[in-house]
């Protein structure tokens, strides 16, 4: 789970990282009323949402009265960044900036254990930098065993060359956010820029946080801080329906069972010259209620003019999963869009023989079904639809 | 012997009496898979399946059964203390199918197994399979056909997909190995080429990747410079966009690595022979066992 700066800095404060005391405003009328409340200048008005290159695309402005911060104000919350409306800004003190540091925490998946990243040019982002000059970045990844120890802290520090003024101040970001990490089962914590200020402390000006959704369940505090009007409408909707559903551009709506077979499907459309509309794991079972939920969920998106089910019969047998095809369309007033089948494995001779005796039923609901034998034909039947439907 | 499991293999159950241990005991016992004890604390001294006694802990189970392997199907939260409880007990082999299991104790059981010397296979995967022998997991024994070829994966019905079609083109699987989609898994695709490297039932591997990490392009390098059978890669993914979680936790493209376009270059730079779609895994075996 992804949060906006303005909250993961709230969380390192409570772990006494020092961080700009700001708040946030969703209309120019808060904006104003907090930069009152402040009563400092230049102030940094800031963009919060859930994606990078804030920067670049315009959505942070430093101020130095209330006329530029109107107009800062009401121009970041007419942006929109990566596809994305900005909703909220954060208004803080503009902090006097020596030097920008990068200081971050991720669990590092090839070594199994979270890493200590530190680099002495930050404000970039680190993927660029990784690329761009992987020596400027020191790796420390944190014992399992024993975890943080002050010589790591000191391993780190005399590698960004933090002045004596600023240790202190270091140590505590460094140690909340080491602390934040693990209390609150983290997947990344960075601090992009750490800036040494003009009179030598170390502050946090800028924090991203993500999470382990696996760990959500111990941490119910956080669920507050869940910002679904950054994500994608339909994927929220299919969280409520506890489906697996990310959104993709093209026409062809896939549902499948199994996550690594559902991306193959993907794959393999494409493979074939057809655009996938979506990434969909309706899991093992594939029960009636479950396609009738996927079904109306592919068809929310109006790209959509196929449906590609591929299904695998495994455990599931293929003659219930048909069942619960037609159990789902029996639900449904009309459904106006081409159904390709394919099923295989467990009782694969049931469920063709079950679809078969339905087709008259599942013409009355407006759609037609095409069985396939395996994925692959499948989904060239499935292209070959979508792309007559889209020149028609 | 093929590897991991065998039928030499006296399985323990752990959450035997829940709903996925009930189905799934049963269906493995229906495979012959040799089960020996379950457990469920509360429950012990009871008997449940084919006549399987179920214990309150794992070291009662160990010292009444000698079983030597465990399956795990309880609940996420407490799979890894179920993880370690095994450990503890003596037990070498630990295969956790539970999905959801928080990463940062995922990490723990990952290096107090390696510390100990236990293989844990897992979590978030369909489990091990030697056709013929033993069935250790949730996936449908009846596709798999005895043989010798190695499978490795990170997913489940993609994975019984590619089995369904090696076995109708008269390919049989030594083992297959579910390594599980979580970030962090006990067994890498990279020791799992190990075992199959030393193996002397196993011709040749097909290890089946998808994006996130960089644990197959490790894989590919060592294969270059180690292995001393053919392997055939398959890599699920290509149209996923960045940063999104595609069902398994594991996969996702983060920062731009983990793609799938690199970890095909990757694999085609080590001389691993990469199908397009999952129908061409068959012929790509069948050449390079020529």
């Amino acid at each position: 789970m992804k949060i906006h700066e303005y909250q993961a800095k709230e969380l390192l404060a409570q772990y006494k990282v020092p961080t700009p005391k700001g708040q946030v405003a969703t209309t120019v009328g808060e904006a104003e009323k907090i930069a009152s409340d402040l009563m400092c200048w230049p102030l940094v008005v800031k963009a919060q949402v859930h994606v990078g290159g804030r920067g670049k695309a315009g959505g942070v402005k430093v101020v130095k009265d209330m006329a530029a911060l109107k107009g800062a104000a009401e121009s970041i919350l007419n942006l929109s960044i990566k596809g994305i409306k900005v909703r909220k800004v954060l208004i803080e003190p503009a902090v006097d900036i020596k030097q920008e540091i990068y200081l971050g925490l991720i669990l590092d998946r090839s070594t199994q254990r979270p890493v200590i990243m530190a680099c002495a040019e930050g404000g970039v982002e680190i993927e660029e930098l990784a690329v761009t000059n992987p020596d400027a970045i020191l790796k420390l990844p944190i014992p399992p065993t024993y975890g943080l120890r002050p010589h790591h802290v000191r391993e780190v520090a005399t590698f960004l060359r933090i002045p004596e003024t600023a240790k202190k101040s270091f140590n505590a970001i460094m140690g909340g956010l080491v602390k934040a990490f693990y209390e609150k089962d983290c997947s990344l914590a960075e601090v992009n820029p750490l800036v040494i200020t003009g009179l030598g402390d170390a502050i946090a000006c800028d924090a991203k946080i993500n999470f382990d959704d696996n760990a959500l369940y111990k941490h119910p505090e956080l669920e507050s801080l869940r910002d679904t009007g950054e994500e994608e409408p339909l994927e929220v909707l299919a969280s409520e329906k506890k489906l697996n559903y990310v959104k993709l551009e093209g026409k062809i709506g896939c549902i499948v069972n199994g996550a690594g077979l559902a991306m193959g499907t993907m794959d393999i459309v494409k493979h074939f010259g057809g655009e996938p509309a979506n990434f969909l794991d309706i899991g093992g079972g594939a029960k009636a209620e479950q396609v009738a939920d996927a079904l109306k969920l592919i068809t929310a998106d109006p790209n959509v003019n196929t449906i590609f089910f591929n299904i695998f019969g495994g455990i599931v047998r293929c003659d219930l999963v048909a069942q619960g095809i037609l159990q789902a369309l029996d639900s449904m007033d009309k459904f106006p869009y081409p159904i390709v089948i394919r099923l295989s494995g467990t009782n694969e001779e049931i469920a063709k023989q079950i679809l078969d005796e339905n087709k008259g039923k599942v013409k009355s609901k407006g759609t037609e079904m095409t069985l396939m034998p395996t994925m692959a034909e499948g989904a060239r039947k499935a292209v070959e639809i979508s792309k007559s439907r889209a020149a028609a | 012997m093929a590897v991991l499991v065998d039928d030499n293999t006296r399985l323990l159950i752990q959450g035997i009496t829940g709903r996925e241990g009930q189905f799934h005991g049963g269906q493995m016992q229906a495979y012959g898979t040799n089960v020996v004890a379950g457990v469920t604390p509360g429950k012990g001294g009871t008997k449940t399946l084919e006549n399987v006694p179920v214990f309150n802990t794992v070291r009662e189970a160990v010292a009444a059964t000698k079983c030597n392997a465990t399956i795990i199907y309880v609940p996420a939260a407490f799979a890894a203390d179920a993880a370690l409880e095994a450990m503890e007990a003596g037990i070498k082999l630990v295969i956790i199918i539970t999905e959801g299991v928080p990463t940062l104790e995922m990490m723990t059981v990952y290096h107090e197994a390696r510390r100990s010397g236990v293989v844990v296979v897992g979590p978030n995967c369909p489990g091990v399979i030697t056709p013929g022998k033993a069935k250790c997991g949730i996936m449908p024994g009846h596709i798999h056909k005895p043989g010798r070829v190695g499978l490795i994966s990170r997913s489940g019905t993609l994975t019984y997909e590619i089995v369904w079609e090696l076995t109708r083109a008269g390919i049989g699987q030594s083992t297959c190995i579910g390594i599980g989609g979580d970030p962090i898994v006990g067994t890498s695709h990279l020791d799992a080429l190990k075992l199959f490297n030393d193996d002397p039932e196993t011709d040749a591997v097909v290890m089946i990747g998808e994006i996130g990490g960089n644990a197959e392009e490790d894989a590919a390098r060592w294969v270059k410079a180690n292995m001393k059978k053919p392997v055939v890669g398959f890599i699920a993914g290509l149209t996923a966009p960045p940063g999104k979680r595609m069902g398994h936790a594991g996969a996702i493209i983060s920062g731009g690595s983990g793609t799938g376009q690199e970890k095909i270059r990757v694999l085609n730079e080590c001389g691993i022979k990469v199908g397009e779609i999952p129908d061409q895994i068959p012929a790509l075996v069948k050449a390079q066992l020529k």
